[in-house]
């Protein structure tokens, strides 16, 4: 390697900076629906992954909707696309909480089994309305090729796409929870369910908000999903693992905790990943992930409340 | 090739698939004694020239006007979609056997099975095709884990099975018949002409992690190491379904290779395709060379993200032969005209044909009649153009370069000046 | 009735005991044809792991959701046995270096690993079988109950596990025979495994050790250490402040569960004839649970009904309909876990045995 210029070497260097980056964006937006409903109410909800199906499969409908019938709207159908992926990922959500989640609070090991026959039967459902096979949306032309700033440094422009969205819904989530009336209740609720039920929160309501909440984020990560990789019935189960990893290591109950752990591991896989290669890569940042969980349960952030 | 989380390639959804294939079950049970009462005296003669009793000795499911085959693949599961072309090019092939008057007089009937893209459940059925239905063969399996699983099936109970799929090698059985290219076929010719045609010195090997690739890539850096005195800058393997191939390009632009070589399979292709794009990297600015894309998996990643790369394998659809283009609007009318043809569909056309031959230049079903005959046979009708079993029970093959265009098709840019001898075993590259 | 079986749960443990020993020991044998009992005889092997998930899950309150991890060293010892038996230096002639599994050949390694060697011998299989995975899940779980993890918490980490051996399975092929795993096993100690004597005999095996797993299951209830940890899962700080070392409990439970999932492994390697990383990832170790729901959850022969009922659902379904297969499967999950948390109604001893805890 002797034959590169330091010159290139940095814009190598900054490339392999962004790459990190921008899985630490996909990792963080997949992870943060996941992370307010752990939060809240300790439920890991196993079929994360299928409401991000979800949004994509709504974005793609959107898309195929857009490109028959308003075609000029081609464009800019994805800035539409995903409030719509939301909208449908959170009535779906919304609906789950009423029907199945509702009656399993205080047995969070039951809405993992539940949960996951939910997303079995979602997978199904996919297959049967969709096809198995994988889709994917057609990216405007604005989205595909990449940014250079210098003549050596090629920046993909979805990357970028992906971290601007993931930046404007944390910052959404973390002024919703510290701003916002409800984020207030949630904050109450979690500090102290009985009390906040005493002195007058619907406790049962901003449960049934928050879980439809982070199923909608999940319907947005899953539309930015499609600006990267296809979507097809199974796609959800892929990433389900590293997202409950994610929100684990960060700490119950902490955004700041999500955001630094998803952060962590991106940059360790990202950069394993170039040193020793990809299926290595994983086991080992996944190996050490596991060994400070056991050493530290209560993961990079923990929040000091009332169990 | 075997892979796993591939949820696509083929046309159509599951419920379709189920649909037409009960159809053609019915129709095929429906034509039988149609056929047969055509093909009266034909029948009468072949049951005269070759007696019931003396074409089978080991208790297959022949009768005097019918012969009992197995296809065994996944029609539900991951891997349903996948196996689809294979079932639907068997089912064509001996459809259109029966047509012309079946195997020694006899109709062909299909007893179709599900593999559910669960190894155990692919031997449960072909112990159940070998031992119930005594199946005098089978045409099936697609994943390397599943032909594996079956193997030992096949040779204790010792039925005749036909694998379509391109595969690693490193096997030889006298109860398997292997009508895809085994690893070498296929990579070494790849490779020479990149060496050859594009100049290429340096090689960036990449793949999904699984058995495949990680032997072809074994295989291919031992040519491009030792025989070829070339550079392997890489070698890289990503769990099925991974998305994230910042860290891997990076690396390539770090190695600069001359050409990329690689095995990237199932939903991860349309991430590493567009990032590929992204990253700047396209037909115009690298060479790159694939042995897992074909027709079906472009279908998935969209022609435009694959424009100007190469694939080496031994059949494309735009192939320019009598036999491909009959084969095809065959195809096509029986599976509907939005069918695409990939390399390993076209070679499971080739197995029913094969067996077929077998069994009349043998005159016996018997399985090992049907062995001694197999090495020799030629299929002059072969889309591919022509093909030849080597006592190996591998066909020898022409590999094919081809180019892909942005609509989904290849362009065939080379072609083998010989037939490649096929050679599981090779010496020096294990 | 004699005071030493009393752990047997009285006259009604007894018989249901009798009746589950009568069916899988003389129904299923004369009902069924070699392969259907071979059938059988591997979904008993997965109810090995179901029993085992009744005491750490349904008693202990520990869910994991890795269990494949133990079902899968159990199989891998076995398939190392079985490989090394098959790799003869005669069989394996045409390799570059004879002597050694075909894959590791091919992978271009030209010795054994030194961690195969010692699976020359059966006898360290067998204690590996039994002994490797309690190691490996005592470390776990002391590691993780001494900081009092949660359920959930434990669950996401054994899933991580789970991902991880998998991965390292697939990566790792020269030492593990990768994605396609270790096949082609043919005989144990010069005994063919694939005949339809050899089938038959496996089932009887795998039955009656599967009824011995109970037994001692029951016996370890009955115990001591049973009746702590009932009183762990339902009050875990009060057995804690009555002065006992509840990590230690906990870990012991889990070790038993990794253990009896082992012996489960090897039988369905010896009854499979091959053992791949697609047998223990993520989605068995998930269907391990739901056996042990099905079956009640707080009942260890109910875990075996579990297992069998789930398996011949499937078979049936998957014959007359694949694509409803998953919906199905989904709704036994869904409906398990808000209709039957806790046993099946009427087996009023374990409802007892739960309450009397509390």
């Amino acid at each position: 390697m002797s034959d590169f210029t330091t010159q290139e070497l940095m814009a190598i260097f900054a490339m392999q900076g962004f790459a990190g980056l921008s899985f630490f964006s996909v990792l963080l937006l997949m992870a943060l629906g996941l992370a307010i409903i752990y939060g809240q109410m300790r439920v890991i909800n196993m079929a994360h992954g299928e409401f991000m199906v979800i949004g994509a499969y709504a974005t793609y409908l959107f898309s195929t909707f857009v490109s028959a019938q308003m075609p000029w709207m081609m464009d800019y159908y994805l800035i539409l696309a995903i409030p719509f992926a939301f909208l449908v990922a959170f009535i779906v959500g919304w609906v789950v909480e009423f029907v199945l989640i509702r009656h399993l609070y205080h047995r969070p090991l039951d809405t993992l089994l539940a949960t996951w026959g939910l997303a079995l039967i979602m997978q199904q459902a996919f297959r049967s309305g969709f096809g198995a096979r994988e889709v994917s949306v057609r990216l405007p032309d604005w989205l595909q090729g990449s940014y250079r700033p210098t003549m050596m440094i090629d920046i993909p422009i979805n990357g970028l796409a992906i971290m601007g969205l993931t930046l404007v819904v944390t910052l959404g989530i973390a002024w919703l929870l510290f701003r916002s009336r409800w984020g207030l209740r949630v904050r109450c609720a979690t500090a102290n369910r009985e009390m906040a039920g005493a002195v007058g929160i619907n406790t049962r309501g901003v449960d049934r908000l928050t879980f439809a909440l982070g199923c909608g984020i999940a319907g947005i990560a899953g539309a930015a999903f499609t600006t990267i990789s296809s979507t097809g019935p199974t796609s959800g189960s892929l990433y389900i693992v590293d997202t409950f990893l994610v929100v684990v290591f960060g700490g119950a109950g902490s955004l700041l905790g999500t955001v630094a752990s998803a952060f962590t591991i991106a940059q360790g896989q990202s950069v394993l990943d170039f040193f020793i290669g990809g299926s290595m890569g994983k086991v080992i940042t996944l190996l050490i992930v596991v060994a400070i969980l056991m050493i530290r349960p209560q993961g990079l952030f923990a929040s000091k409340v009332r169990r | 090739m075997s892979l796993r989380s591939s949820e696509r390639y083929r046309s159509s959804e599951q419920d379709r698939l189920f649909k037409r294939l009960r159809r053609t079950l019915v129709s095929s049970l429906i034509a039988a004694p149609v056929a047969l009462s055509l093909s009266f005296s034909t029948t009468a003669q072949a049951n005269s020239e070759w007696p019931t009793a003396e074409v089978n000795t080991t208790g297959l499911a022949v009768t005097d006007d019918t012969v009992k085959v197995g296809i065994l693949h996944s029609l539900s599961g991951t891997m349903a979609i996948s196996e689809t072309g294979s079932v639907e090019a068997e089912t064509l092939a001996i459809e259109q056997i029966n047509e012309m008057g079946g195997v020694l007089g006899r109709q062909i009937e299909i007893i179709l099975e599900d593999g559910a893209s669960d190894w155990p459940t692919f031997a449960d059925r072909s112990r159940k095709l070998l031992r119930q239905d005594n199946v005098a063969a089978v045409f099936g399996a697609w994943t390397s884990a599943s032909r594996k699983a079956i193997l030992p099936v096949f040779e204790r109970e010792n039925g005749m099975l036909f694998y379509p799929t391109f595969y690693e090698g490193l096997e030889q059985s006298p109860n398997v018949v292997y009508t895809g290219q085994e690893a070498t076929q296929q990579i070494l010719a790849g490779i020479d002409w990149a060496w050859n045609e594009k100049g290429a010195r340096s090689f960036y090997l990449i793949g999904s992690d699984y058995i495949w690739p990680r032997t072809s890539m074994k295989i291919a850096r031992i040519h491009i190491e030792d025989v070829l005195g070339g550079e392997v800058v890489g070698e890289d393997y990503y769990a099925l379904g991974h998305t994230s191939f910042g860290s891997a390009i990076n690396r390539i632009r770090l190695r600069r290779p001359d050409m990329i070589f690689h095995a990237v399979v199932g939903g991860s292709n349309v991430a590493w395709h567009r990032q590929l794009n992204a990253a700047g990297i396209n037909g115009e600015s690298q060479n790159v060379l694939a042995i897992s894309v074909t027709e079906d998996e472009v279908l998935g990643i969209g022609g435009e993200n694959v424009e100007g790369f190469y694939s080496a394998m031994k059949y494309f659809q735009s192939l320019d032969n009598e036999n491909n283009q009959a084969f095809v609007q065959a195809f096509k009318e029986r599976w509907g005209e939005d069918s695409v043809i990939g390399d390993v569909t076209q070679a499971a056309y080739l197995g029913p044909w094969i067996w077929k031959e077998a069994v009349e230049r043998a005159g016996s079903f018997d399985i090992d009649k049907i062995r001694e005959h197999l090495p020799g046979i030629e299929i002059t009708t072969a889309p591919e153009g022509y093909v030849k079993v080597h006592p190996n029970h591998h066909l020898w093959s022409y590999t094919r370069i081809g180019k892909w265009n942005g609509d989904g098709q290849a362009e065939v840019v080379w072609e083998s000046p010989e037939m490649i001898e096929p050679n599981p075993f090779p010496e020096g590259y294990q | 009735m004699n005071a030493k079986l009393d752990f047997l749960d009285g006259r009604n443990g007894l018989v249901s005991l009798l009746v589950l020993a009568a069916l899988i020991l003389i129904v299923f044998p004369l009902a069924m044809g070699v392969d259907q009992l071979n059938l059988t005889g591997r979904f008993l092997s997965f109810s090995f792991v179901a029993v085992g998930l009744v005491l750490c899950w349904g008693y202990g309150g520990i869910l994991s959701l890795g269990q494949g991890i133990f079902f899968g060293i159990g199989g891998y010892c076995m398939a190392m046995f079985l490989k090394l038996e098959a790799s003869t230096p005669e069989a394996t002639a045409i390799q570059t270096t004879p002597g050694i599994p075909d894959f590791m050949d091919w992978n271009r390694l030209t010795e054994l690993p030194w961690f195969w060697v010692p699976f020359h011998s059966l006898t360290f299989t067998l204690l590996a079988i039994l002994v490797l995975p309690a190691a490996f899940a005592y470390l776990m779980g002391i590691a993780m109950f001494k900081r009092r993890v949660s359920g959930v918490y434990f669950a996401i980490i054994t899933q991580a596990l789970v991902v991880i051996l998998t991965i390292l399975l697939v990566a790792q092929q020269g030492f593990t025979g990768g994605a396609n795993g270790i096949t082609d096993l043919r005989t144990l100690k010069g005994w063919s495994i694939n005949t339809d004597e050899a089938l038959v005999t496996l089932y009887f095996i795998t039955a009656v050790l599967l009824l011995a797993v109970i037994v001692l299951g029951k016996w370890l209830l009955h115990t001591k250490f049973g009746r702590i940890l009932i009183a762990m899962r339902d009050r875990e700080d009060r057995v804690r402040f009555s002065g006992y070392d509840v990590a230690n409990f906990k870990a012991f439970a889990f070790c038993i569960a990794a253990t009896f999932s082992a012996i489960g492994g090897a039988m369905f390697t010896l009854q499979e004839g091959f053992m791949s990383p697609s047998l223990i990832g993520i989605i068995p170790s998930i269907e391990f649970v739901i056996f042990a729901a099905v079956g009640g959850r707080l009942s260890l022969i109910g875990a075996v009904y579990g297992a069998l009922a789930i398996g011949f659902l499937r078979i049936a379904f998957a014959e007359a309909y694949p694509q409803l297969w998953l919906f199905l499967m989904g709704t036994v999950f869904i409906v398990v876990v808000l209709f039957l948390p806790m046993a099946w109604p009427g087996s009023t001893r374990n409802m007892r045995l739960g309450r009397a805890a509390c």
